[in-house]
C-alpha cells in the first residue's frame, strides 16, 4: 500500500469529522439569511472555540484510556478566577491571563497525581476532583458578576486584520504550541502507547507515567484557556454547575464525534476539534431551519445517539466471535 | 463437595470471612465516626427522629444506587440516571391525571417507561458493543430532549397520585416511614438475585471476565441487556418516590442523583471495574452519602465548602481503599 492510504487510514475519523463539518457548515450558511459573511463565521467560531479547547483537553485524557470528568469544572473555576484577575493595566491583565492558566494547570496535576500516585479510577476521582474545583469556583463568585479586559476580550474575540475570526486563530495557535508538539514528543507517544494497551507498554520500558500525567496536566491547561474564553466572551464570571456539567458531557460527545476511541490509543485532537464544531452546527441548524428552540436538545440528543450508533458498523469487520467481547 | 468436608462449627465463621470486606467495614466505621462527630456539634444527631428521617432522604438515592450498582457489577456504567429519574416523576404523574385507571397505572407506567430506556441503553451496550458511558450519556440527553418538548421547559402541573404519595411518604408500620420499607424490599431482592441466582452469579462473572462467562456458557448478552433494564427501572422508580415526596415532578429532578449515586456504590467497596462488590457495602455507601451531606448542611457550611469537603471526603475514603494495583505489580 501506498504511503497516503496508511495515512488515510490512521486519519480515518478526524477525515469523517472534517467531512461531516463542512457538509453540516455548509448547509448552515446557505440557509442562513446573511448568508457566507465573516460576521456570521465569527460568531459561528466564537461558539465554536469554547467546545473546542475542552474537547482538545478531554482529548489528551481520552487517549491515554483515561476520561476527566472535572474538565467542565475547572473550565467553571477558570471563567471565575479570570473574572477576577484578567483586568486592569496591561501588566496586571498579562499577570491575570498567566496566573488563570497557571491554575487550570494546577487543577489538571491533581487529577493526574491522584489517579497515577493515588492509584484511583479517573472516572470518580475526577467526579470527586470536579466536586472540590466547582466548591472554589462558587467560593470565588458565589453570584455571577465580575469583569475582564475589555480591549483585550475585543481583540480576542472579534476579527484579525478585519479579515479572519481571531478566535480561530488562537485556536490554531493552541494545537500548533501544544498539540502538535506534544503528540511529536515522546511523551506524546508513550501516551498512545499507554493508552492502546498498559500493560504491553510498561513492558517496553514506555514512560506511563509521565505520559498520563502530561496529559491530565495538559488536559487541565487546555481546559483553563477555554474558561479564560469563556470570560473574554461574557464579560463576567459565574460559578454554574449546569454549564459545567454540560461542557464535561459536550466534550465527550465532541470527542466522539471527532473519532477518538474512548477505549484509548486511537484519535486526535484536530478530530475532536472538528467534532466539536460538529456539535455546535448542530445547534445552529436548527435556527436555520426556524425550529422551534424546545426541539433543540431532542434534536441534538438524536444526533448524537445516531453518531454513536454509527460506531457499530465495527462489529460488522469481527471475524471471531471473542472479539466481540474485547 | 469440600463443605461436606469443614466442620459444622466452622462453617459459619468461613461465611462470614467470606463476607467480610475491609471496605465495607470502613464504610460503616465513617458512619458510625460521622454520627459521633454530628453529635459532638448536637445531641439531636442520634435522636431515632433524625436517624430515621435521613434513612427516609437515603432510600431515594438507595433505590438509584442498587441499578447502578448492579451497573457497575458488570463493569459499565449508566449514566443516563438523572433524566430517567426526572422521566419516572414526569410520566407517573402525568398518567395520574387521567381519572382512577390513569391512578392505578401512574406506577407501573413511570417505571415501565424508565425500563424501556434501559432496555435501550443495554441493547446499545450488549448487541451494538458502543461503550456504556457514551450511549448512556447519549440517552440521557435524548430523554432530556423528549421531557423539555413535552413539558415546554416547565414544570409540569400534573401532581402525584394518592399511592405515589401513600409510598413516599405514607406509614405502614407506626414510624417507619414506607419509602425506606420500598428500600428494604428492593435491597433484599437485590440481594438474593445476587447472591442466589444464576442471573447475578453471571453478572460478577461478566465483570470479571465477559470473554470467560461467554465461554462458559453465560447467556452474556442478555444478562447485561437485562441489567440496564433493571437499572432504568429502578431510576424511574426513584422519580416516581421523588414525585410522590414532592407531590409532583420537576425540571432535573434528577441531576443531584447521579453523582452521589456512583460514589455511594464505590465507597461501598464495589470495584468501578465490575466483578466486585457487595449490597451491604453499598447500603453503606448511600448511608454515608447521605449523612455527610446532613451534616454538612446541619452546621450550616455553604454550598460551596459542602462542595468542597464532598469531593475530599471522597478522595480520602478512596485513598484508603479503592486503589487498584500498580503496572508493576498486576
Amino acid at each position: 500500500m501506498k504511503d497516503w492510504r496508511f495515512l488515510v487510514r490512521e486519519q480515518r475519523g478526524t477525515l469523517i469529522a472534517v467531512a461531516l463539518f463542512l457538509v453540516m457548515f455548509t448547509i448552515y450558511v446557505s440557509y442562513h439569511p446573511a448568508g457566507f459573511t465573516l460576521n456570521v463565521v465569527t460568531t459561528a467560531s466564537n461558539k465554536g472555540v469554547l467546545l473546542a479547547f475542552v474537547a482538545m483537553a478531554q482529548t489528551l485524557v481520552v487517549v491515554t484510556a483515561g476520561i476527566d470528568l472535572s474538565l467542565g469544572m475547572i473550565f467553571v473555576l477558570t471563567n471565575c478566577l479570570a473574572s477576577w484577575l484578567v483586568a486592569g493595566s496591561p501588566l496586571e491583565t498579562a499577570f491575570g491571563v498567566v496566573a488563570v492558566l497557571a491554575a487550570g494547570l494546577v487543577c489538571g496535576m491533581i487529577n493526574g497525581l491522584i489517579v497515577i500516585y493515588g492509584r484511583l479510577q479517573p472516572i470518580v476521582t475526577t467526579i470527586a476532583t470536579g466536586a472540590i474545583y466547582f466548591g472554589i469556583a462558587l467560593l470565588l463568585r458565589p453570584v455571577p458578576g465580575g469583569e475582564v479586559n475589555q480591549d483585550l476580550a475585543d481583540a480576542l474575540t472579534g476579527k484579525l486584520f478585519g479579515r479572519v475570526p481571531a478566535s480561530l486563530v488562537v485556536l490554531l495557535a493552541v494545537v500548533v504550541v501544544i498539540w502538535i508538539p506534544f503528540r511529536r514528543s515522546l511523551t506524546g507517544r508513550a501516551a498512545y502507547a499507554t493508552g492502546s494497551s498498559e500493560a504491553a507498554a510498561y513492558m517496553s520500558g514506555v514512560p506511563i507515567r509521565r505520559a498520563r500525567f502530561v496529559a491530565y496536566s495538559l488536559a487541565g491547561l487546555l481546559a483553563g484557556i477555554g474558561g479564560l474564553f469563556l470570560t473574554f466572551f461574557t464579560y463576567s464570571g459565574e460559578a454554574s454547575a449546569a454549564n459545567g456539567n454540560t461542557y464535561t458531557l459536550y466534550s465527550i460527545a465532541a470527542v466522539v464525534l471527532g473519532g477518538v476511541s474512548l477505549f484509548g490509543g486511537v484519535g486526535s485532537a484536530i478530530g475532536a476539534i472538528f467534532g466539536a464544531f460538529v456539535f455546535r452546527t448542530i445547534g445552529d441548524l436548527l435556527f436555520v431551519f426556524d425550529l422551534e428552540p424546545l426541539w433543540q436538545p431532542l434534536f441534538q440528543g438524536m444526533v448524537l445517539l445516531l453518531a454513536v450508533c454509527l460506531g457499530a458498523f465495527r462489529l460488522l469487520q469481527i471475524r471471531n466471535r471473542l472479539d466481540y467481547f474485547g | 463437595m469440600e463443605s461436606n468436608d469443614a466442620q459444622p462449627a466452622a462453617r459459619p465463621l468461613l461465611v462470614l470471612a467470606r463476607w467480610f470486606d475491609p471496605s465495607v467495614a470502613i464504610a460503616f466505621g465513617c458512619i458510625v465516626m460521622l454520627l459521633l462527630l454530628g453529635s459532638l456539634y448536637s445531641p439531636s444527631f442520634l435522636s431515632p427522629e433524625y436517624l430515621l428521617q435521613q434513612l427516609k432522604v437515603a432510600s431515594f438515592l438507595g433505590v438509584i444506587a442498587t441499578g447502578m450498582m448492579l451497573v457497575i457489577l458488570l463493569g459499565q456504567i449508566d449514566l443516563s440516571v438523572p433524566w430517567v429519574v426526572a422521566l419516572g416523576g414526569m410520566m407517573s404523574s402525568a398518567i395520574a391525571g387521567w381519572g382512577p385507571v390513569g391512578e392505578a397505572l401512574a406506577i407501573p407506567f413511570g417505571i415501565g417507561c424508565g425500563i424501556g430506556i434501559g432496555l435501550l441503553n443495554g441493547i446499545g451496550v450488549a448487541y451494538l458493543r458502543i461503550p456504556s458511558m457514551i450511549i448512556t450519556l447519549a440517552m440521557n440527553a435524548v430523554v432530556q430532549g423528549l421531557m423539555v418538548l413535552y413539558t415546554g421547559g416547565f414544570s409540569p402541573q400534573d401532581s402525584a397520585s394518592a399511592a405515589m404519595r401513600f409510598l413516599a411518604t405514607g406509614f405502614i408500620i407506626p414510624n417507619l416511614p414506607n419509602s425506606v420499607l420500598v428500600w428494604a424490599a428492593i435491597g433484599a431482592l437485590t440481594v438474593f438475585v445476587l447472591t442466589r441466582t444464576t442471573f447475578g452469579r453471571a453478572i460478577y462473572a461478566i465483570g470479571n471476565s465477559e470473554r470467560a462467562a461467554y465461554l462458559s456458557g453465560a447467556p452474556t448478552q442478555r444478562v447485561v441487556m437485562t441489567t440496564f433494564a433493571i437499572s432504568g427501572g429502578l431510576s424511574a422508580f426513584a422519580g416516581v418516590l421523588l414525585a410522590g415526596y414532592a407531590s409532583k415532578a420537576a425540571q432535573a429532578m434528577g441531576d443531584p442523583y447521579l453523582l452521589p449515586a456512583i460514589a455511594a456504590v464505590v465507597l461501598g467497596g464495589t470495584s468501578i471495574l465490575g466483578g466486585r462488590g457487595t449490597y451491604l457495602g453499598t447500603v453503606a455507601g448511600v448511608i454515608l452519602i447521605t449523612l455527610l451531606q446532613s451534616i454538612l448542611s446541619v452546621m450550616q457550611i455553604a454550598e460551596a465548602g459542602r462542595q468542597i469537603i464532598y469531593g475530599v471526603v471522597i478522595i480520602a475514603m478512596m485513598l484508603l481503599y479503592g486503589r487498584e494495583r500498580s503496572a508493576s505489580n498486576r
